[in-house]
């Protein structure tokens, strides 16, 4: 698989530093969506982001850490047959990143049953720190109940206490309906009425006339990927937000907003754990990210970034790359990294940090092509995650 | 279709030519199977099983299309259904993986019959979209049934005992199961072939009315093949859950249908060895040209572009005509 030249830097750092260290070398593959629809907001991105964790981390601490890349294509059985191949005959010792929920959990099955480690960033399917969670695997950047909680409940708190939902009819879609219907309902506001679309979709203007006639307050998107960029258009089209109703998107990136444009998306709400403009930390890491890929990080990428590193750290604790230790090791110690601030492992696999309700800005406020987000509120790391206690995973109870 | 032509002139002289199984098919065939069980101490186990799946699959489309002319392209309902129920029956109901293969054959082939009677009332592209319009059904059907899982699939599927004695977790003891079902998936495939049923076949493809007229009920013929094949496509897929321990909607979306028309084409469509070498070479690239990303997709369809303006026989089409023997 695709060899980056960090190897040969590292090696070369070594020679320079001497041999004082015992030796580590670690392999991460970088598996994920290199030529469909998650290709931006993971694809080469987070390659990069793995490297650039390797060299932050430095040379000089006896770890040779070279990172291989693949393309799963969305496919579970290709994916599966990377990882497999992977892991018995290439020594890869971590997977990083794994978009797409089916492929997501494939992997998980098959790392815990070869003992290695997965770093899972690009996944959104919260089954896998619930009913599937795996003491190989810790699931980094964001999940369903995270995004259906912060925007269900920071909207309703904000305001927006009556709700129409658009939802793509098959599971994840439901899902996504189901899990934020409950959490405005507790919130204290009230779910009007529904619409299914079919997916995947592309004429959504009867469904949104739907949902405008319902005089909800907030029309939420429960879908994903391509249909959610086809009914925000269509919703621009019919001017919605204009005309005082909000939209919600339910998993809605960076990267799709800079590609929609500020004049189809202004006003949309959403969630996401990380925003290249949070703070000096994040924009300087950005800034060099993008100097490598012309591009700003989603929070995959980011979450890429920060779990290898925090890998890495573990590692270097602990001696040597034994599974079972480094995961002790990094479930025991705090993270602590410059883009998700400080955080825990849980038990569970979960890791914590804080999430960011935001509001797409109107073109006029938006000062560069990546300056999207208004910061609408912060749900702290202890509220913006499902309780320990409630995914119902083996290993916590 | 111009390519008909050809490599009907080859199976029609293989099956003039001998009852029996003739020599060179005797070597291809001891050779494959010499090849196959080498390979996985050579090549990664779980690729090697994923090629054999995609082979037998493809053999079981060429037999509807190369031997029955008859173009579905809904075959992915069958592979996935089949990987779907086998997947069910391994993991739910707790079979061992012979039988959950077996059931997920026979709702395959339950499916193949049920759209096979429609579908082989048309022909032509008219044919071709029926197929395609029911096995968009199946998709959504898997969509939205509870037991597929939706979009995650099945997954965790237990690979079990073979009989309930020997432990099919190793990938050594899985890829001899597996090569002893796709093996004798082909050589049922073959036999179908040159039996008088496959030169009854034959004849229909060529010439339907002539057969009509000669008192064959054609329908009957064809509704056999398309039942066949289903439930060979269906061992397929079920043996490809097996391996891959999921089913998932990748196998009954409708590209996978187009796959194995590549496949099929690619390596030459009415030939015996055509579709294993066909899925060989997809398989392959798929894996090992998944670091390039787009790059496989890109390459398929030159690749498919170059088979249909230079060679149309398919790769071992073009071998036949070279040595002038039929293969």
């Amino acid at each position: 698989m695709r060899k980056t030249g960090f190897i040969v830097a590292s090696l070369a750092g070594l020679l320079m530093a001497g041999t004082a260290f015992a030796q580590t070398a670690v392999k991460i593959g970088v598996l994920n969506d290199r030529s469909g629809i998650y290709a931006d907001i993971t694809g080469e991105g987070s390659a990069v982001a793995a490297q650039m964790a390797a060299e932050d981390f430095g040379t000089d601490k006896g770890i040779t850490v070279e990172v291989v890349s693949a393309d799963h294509q969305n496919k579970p059985d290709v994916g599966s047959n990377i990882a497999r191949q992977w892991y018995d005959t290439e020594g890869v010792d971590v997977i990083a990143d794994v978009p797409t929920s089916s492929v997501a959990l494939a992997v998980n099955d098959i790392t815990r049953e070869k003992n290695k480690i997965f770093l899972n960033s690009g996944a959104a399917t919260s089954d896998l720190t619930g009913s599937k969670c795996s003491p190989n695997t810790v699931h980094w950047t964001y999940d369903t109940w995270q995004l259906a909680h912060g925007t269900g409940g920071a909207m309703v708190a904000a305001g927006g206490k009556t709700w129409f939902f658009l939802t793509a009819d098959y599971a994840f879609g439901h899902a996504l309906e189901r899990d934020t219907s409950a959490v405005v309902t507790a919130a204290g506001g009230e779910v009007i009425g529904s619409v299914k679309t079919p997916f995947p979709g592309t004429d959504f203007s009867s469904f949104l006339l739907q949902a405008q006639a319902s005089g909800a307050q907030v029309i939420g998107l429960a879908n994903a990927g391509g249909d959610t960029v086809n009914s925000m258009k269509q919703a621009a089209e019919f001017g919605i937000t204009q005309a005082g109703q909000s939209i919600a998107g339910l998993l809605v990136f960076v990267n799709d907003i800079h590609a929609l444009g500020l004049d189809v998306a202004q006003g949309l709400v959403l969630t996401e754990t990380f925003y290249w403009d949070l703070n000096d930390k994040t924009r300087e890491w950005s800034a060099r990210f993008e100097e490598k890929t012309g591009k700003k990080p989603s929070m995959i990428q980011a979450g890429v970034y920060a779990s290898v590193l925090h890998y890495l750290k573990a590692v270097e604790a602990v001696g040597s790359k034994d599974p079972e230790a480094v995961m002790a090791k990094m479930k025991e110690m705090p993270t602590d990294d410059p883009l998700f601030g400080q955080g825990v492992v849980r038990a569970d696999g979960r890791k914590t940090h804080d999430a960011y309700l935001f509001r797409v800005k109107k073109p006029a406020d938006s000062k560069g092509p990546w300056d999207l987000y208004e910061t609408v509120a912060t749900i702290p790391a202890d509220k913006a995650f499902r309780p320990l206690a409630d995914g119902g995973c083996p290993l916590v109870q | 279709m111009a390519t008909q032509t050809s490599s009907l002139d080859l199976s029609r002289s293989a099956g003039v030519e001998a009852p029996g199984m003739p020599a060179l098919h005797m070597w291809i065939f001891a050779g494959l199977l010499l090849f196959g069980l080498v390979a996985p101490y050579i090549l990664y186990p779980v690729f090697v099983m994923k090629v054999l799946c995609f082979a037998l699959f493809a053999c079981a489309f060429n037999l509807l299309l190369g031997f029955g002319g008859l173009l579905s392209f809904g075959h992915a309902a069958y592979f996935g259904s089949a990987s779907y129920v086998s997947a069910h029956a391994a993991k739910v109901w707790g079979l061992t993986p012979e039988l959950a293969i077996l059931t997920g054959t026979l709702a395959a082939a339950g499916l193949g019959l049920a759209i096979g009677s429609l579908a082989i009332r048309r022909q032509g592209i008219y044919f071709a979209m029926v197929t395609l319009a029911f096995a968009q059904m199946v998709f959504f059907f898997s969509i939205q049934a509870p037991f597929t899982g939706g979009e995650d699939g099945i997954q965790s599927v237990p690979r079990g005992h073979l009989f309930g004695l020997i432990s099919m977790a190793p990938d050594r003891n899985l890829y001899f199961f597996v090569l002893a079902v796709v093996f004798i998936g082909l050589l049922v495939i073959y036999r179908i072939i040159h039996s008088p049923f496959g030169q009854v076949l034959k004849g229909i493809r060529d010439n339907e009315p002539r057969m009509v007229s000669l008192g064959y009920r054609t329908r009957r013929y064809k509704l056999a093949v398309f039942v066949l094949s289903a439930a060979l496509a269906g061992v397929a897929g079920a043996t490809k859950a097996i391996v891959f321990q999921l089913a998932s909607l990748t196998d009954v979306y409708w590209t996978m249908s187009g796959e194995v028309v590549l496949m099929t084409l690619l390596g030459g469509m009415g030939t015996v060895f055509g579709p294993i070498l066909g899925a060989a070479v997809i398989v392959t690239m798929q894996n090992y040209l998944a670091t390039f990303g787009d790059w496989v997709t890109i390459g398929q369809g030159i690749i498919f572009v170059v088979a249909v303006m230079l060679f149309r026989e398919g790769i071992v089409g073009v071998l036949a005509r070279i040595i002038r023997r039929p293969l």
